[in-house]
């Protein structure tokens, strides 16, 4: 207890003989250096893009509420297709944690702030000029790219202006990526208070660490992909037009092994926040830390052979074909660990079910669930049935959405205490949990459905065998979309009139966070770093 | 078991919808071949064993959640680790991947057999439509394009639905029951795909390569689905319908095709018969860029056809652009996909509607302009 009256003192001290504090107004985010603001832009800023890439999915629902083209135009509705994949991937999930990591890291390994300041505002602050990149794309001619997220060339090469813009964007993401992880792997690796072995790091700080190691691996190939676009575009080579010898799959190769590191750089730091809210409302330790460790790490090497698992329908030979899918199904073995960790965690705790552990729960059955159907997808014969259909659709939406999106809401509920010092609606959290889980499902379990039936991806019309499922998913979708404003409404008011929360919300916290700085934590914590035993 | 569950939900389900329109879509295609039926039966073999696993762990995790509650008064023990727990679910599950890898593979292998064909197929992707060309075996020689048969109207919703909505073309490819079919995929412009779910076969259709499949249907009946690889504005209009017939309907097709299939270039059209036939290609074809009244797209870069330079200029050279396209631009070389008869009707529509009046071409004035 003393150290934390200590940090106490410290805090007021700082703000007596203050002399280089924030700017106020506009100035104290736009020139922030400390790693608690930062955290807030990212978080924002992912919160805006999962709207407007949330309208962008409305636009598609809408269309496809009934068979026949009623409202969109087919090109309009690619390019909301394209735009609603790329601003949730790198505009709203990655963001969202990127964010986690900056308030969190240094609150649970002892540290003043991250290791580069400044570099942590740039990495921030690149990411606005990118957003507005990717939305100008649809006042240029010929309007966003209509490719999907992919970006597949030859497609990517016949759309219009719209897509150097998109590709310019993918350029600063993946520079704000690749600072933003530097910064996150430097700062766990060197600024860790002393007594904190690595075998002793929260595991939301592993998964992050393992997070950023992928990032500084794959953004550059992703960046690689689109300028060979770039110069195929404009500067007359051919590296993926079979004419002059290039060749489209190469493209797929390419995007691909970013693609799938990517799915992991967005699963893994969800894994973290799924590993300390379970234990923390379980009031009992993680089960099998170091397997844990182990698991991310061997999903991470994994990540890198298997991308072509994406790609069983261009034709490969059978030898590659059974090579990805082996490695593809040996996946399953590490994933399975943390599902298995995670119920033994639970397994005889001293259980409570507030905001965050229904969040996490419902991570945990919804995500597994999309871990199965991907089980099924890395089966050639059955993915070759299910490619490109709604069964992938799904899936993916079951991790991304189940996963990761489900795993941030827990993140939020957990930690929002720590950070603004005032305690969240319960029952409006307990309501949006429910009602998100439901409409999920309305949304996307009957995608599954459709693409069994037939139905592919990307397509704006579809026969009359698919309206049923159609329908219901695009009421799912409504309800889904007016359940997000309880949630605002939920953090406007916990903003603005919450009640005060206590020191200590949650009994099973144990990260230093919540057991060493006082709550809501001061603008500048551990200026001394805490002991660890 | 499953198969029998699913069909019993199924008929239900079917059941419950026959009262509306359409019973629910939602398990695979009955199968056509052998290869779709091994498939479905590795389906229903994996979702057994997910389903077993997935209420296995969930029942743990549940009776946690039920058992395990601080309401309930049940303390939270401390444990946090059992070395023979953590080896035992390492092992298991990767003994599991290994009892479901051994039949998949054999799939595999077999689905990558294309040796030995009774009949190849080239199957050509265009931005959109599919190109069909019989290239060995009874039928060679023949060559044909499949397009959309449903009418805008019903798009738009300015007619009522057909029962076949978005899965009926124009020319099905046809196709004899009993025999090994190699189809060989590529495409004109962008990245295709093509599937028959009830043969378990697909493709990507890849500009510039040559990739395969092969399907053997075992009975006769009509085959429905769709291009399912994102390839721009029309994506979703470019059926594939499949016309499996048997040996002696399928000799008879073929002799039907041959005789009938190489329309006279040399006769001379009456300009109301040309211009009919014009406004189909054209509204099939054309109109996807250029606009039903050809009032064209700038956001795609496609010009308006009223009015237009080459369709109101000289003869010669609007037939050059609709028999090898303009390089550089969208506009795609149509000589190899369509015959004299058809580019010659298309030009006649175009140079007669919409305002223009620069008069009609015969096939034969296109005949001449080849090469």
């Amino acid at each position: 207890m003393s150290t934390i009256v200590d940090t106490h003192d410290h805090g007021h001290g700082h703000e007596h003989h203050d002399h280089h504090g924030p700017y106020s107004g506009l100035m104290r985010w736009v020139t922030t250096t400390n790693h608690k603001d930062i955290g807030t832009l990212y978080l924002w800023f992912a919160g805006f893009m999962f709207f407007v890439g949330g309208l962008a999915a409305l636009g598609i629902r809408l269309e496809l509420f009934h068979p026949g083209l009623q409202y969109l135009n087919p090109d309009f509705y690619n390019q909301l297709v394209t735009s609603h994949g790329l601003i949730m991937i790198f505009g709203a999930i990655m963001p969202a944690f990127v964010g986690f990591a900056n308030w969190q890291i240094p609150m649970m390994i002892g540290a003043p702030d991250m290791a580069f300041a400044r570099l942590n505002n740039w990495s921030f602050w690149l990411l606005p000029f990118a957003a507005t990149l990717l939305i100008a794309a649809y006042f240029m001619p010929g309007g966003a790219p209509g490719t999907g997220w992919t970006l597949y060339s030859p497609l990517s090469v016949q759309q219009g202006m719209g897509m150097d813009f998109t590709i310019f964007a993918v350029h600063i993401l993946g520079m704000s990526s690749i600072l933003g992880s530097i910064n996150i792997i430097t700062t766990i690796l060197n600024l860790r208070a002393p007594g904190m072995t690595m075998m002793k790091l929260p595991m939301f700080c592993w998964t992050w660490l393992i997070t950023a190691y992928l990032l500084v691996a794959a953004m550059p190939v992703l960046a690689g992909a689109v300028t060979m676009t770039l110069t195929d575009r404009h500067f007359g080579t051919t590296f993926f037009n079979a004419a002059g010898g290039g060749d489209p799959v190469l493209y797929q190769h390419i995007f691909w092994f970013f693609g799938h590191p990517e799915v992991y750089i967005i699963a893994l730091p969800a894994f973290g926040v799924i590993s300390q809210v379970i234990p923390a409302f379980s009031r009992k330790p993680l089960f099998g830390y170091a397997s844990m460790v182990y698991a991310t790490s061997a999903i991470a090497i994994l990540s890198f052979i298997v991308w072509a698992h994406h790609m069983y329908t261009v034709g490969m030979p059978v030898t590659g074909q059974l090579f990805f899918m082996y490695a593809t199904t040996l996946i399953a073995v590490p994933t399975g660990v943390k599902v298995f960790n995670w119920v033994a965690t639970m397994w005889k705790g001293s259980l409570t079910f507030e905001t965050p552990m229904l969040w996490a729960c419902g991570f945990l059955f919804m995500f597994t669930l999309g871990g199965f159907t991907g089980l099924v997808l890395a089966l050639v014969p059955i993915d070759i049935q299910l490619h490109d259909t709604y069964y992938v659709v799904a899936h993916f939406h079951y991790v991304m959405v189940a996963g990761a999106m489900f795993a941030a809401f827990a993140g939020i509920y957990f930690w929002l205490p720590k950070w603004i010092g005032r305690m969240y609606n319960e029952t409006l959290g307990q309501w949006h949990f429910w009602l998100t889980l439901i409409f999920f499902n309305m949304i996307f379990f009957v995608q599954h459905f459709l693409g069994m039936a037939g139905m592919p991806r990307r397509i704006p019309d579809y026969p009359l065998i698919f309206q049923t499922w159609n329908e219901i998913s695009s009421i799912g979708a409504l309800g889904f979309a007016l359940t997000q404003l309880l949630f605002l409404y939920n953090l406007f008011t916990t903003i603005s009139r919450g009640e005060k929360a206590p020191q200590m919300p949650w009994e099973g916290a144990d990260s230093l966070d919540w057991t060493h700085l006082p709550t809501p934590a001061p603008y500048h914590t551990f200026e001394t770093q805490p002991v660890v035993k | 078991m499953l198969k029998k569950a699913f069909v019993a939900v199924s008929g239900l389900a079917a059941l419950a919808a026959s009262g509306g329109a359409h019973a629910l879509a939602w398990y695979f295609q009955s199968p056509g071949s052998k290869l779709a039926q091994d498939i479905d039966h590795l389906h229903q073999y994996v979702m057994w064993l997910i389903i077993v696993i997935f209420v296995g762990v969930f029942g743990f995790m549940f009776y946690a959640c039920w058992a395990h509650r601080k309401s309930k008064g049940h303390p939270a023990e401390q444990f946090h680790e059992n070395t023979t727990v953590e080896i035992l679910w390492t092992v298991i599950p990767a003994i599991i991947l290994v009892i479901i890898a051994w039949p998949v593979t054999k799939v595999v292998i077999a689905q990558k057999d294309t040796s030995s064909p009774d009949l190849t197929i080239k199957v050509t992707g265009y931005q959109w439509k599919w190109g069909y060309d019989y290239i060995k075996g009874e039928g060679e020689g023949i060559s044909f394009v499949s397009m959309l048969a449903t009418p805008r109207e019903q798009i738009t919703g300015d007619a009522p639905k057909g029962e076949n909505y978005l899965l009926e073309v124009d020319h099905p490819l046809v196709v004899p029951v009993n025999k090994k079919v190699r189809v060989i995929t590529t495409a004109a412009d962008v990245i295709h795909s093509w599937w028959v779910p009830a043969f378990g076969a697909k493709q990507d259709a890849i500009p510039g390569f040559l990739r395969d499949l092969w399907f053997r249907p075992e009975v006769t009946g009509t085959f429905r689905s769709q291009c399912v690889e994102l390839c721009g504005k029309e994506h979703g209009f470019m059926p594939i319908v499949v016309q499996v017939v048997s040996q002696d309907d399928y000799t008879k097709w073929v002799a039907q095709q041959k005789k009938g299939g190489g329309e006279d270039a040399a006769k001379q059209w009456q300009p109301q018969e040309l211009i009919a036939r014009g406004q189909k290609t054209y509204e099939g074809t054309c109109a996807a860029c250029h606009g039903m009244k050809g009032e064209g797209n700038a956001a795609i870069k496609a010009p308006a056809l009223a009015g237009s330079k080459t369709v109101t200029g000289a003869k010669e050279g609007h037939i050059d652009t609709v028999l090898n396209g303009r390089p550089g631009t969208a506009m795609a070389p149509f000589g190899q996909q369509m015959s004299d008869t058809d580019i010659a009707a298309v030009i006649s529509y175009e140079r007669s509607s919409w305002g223009n009046k620069s008069g009609i071409v015969q096939p034969a004035e296109v005949k001449a302009r080849r090469k």
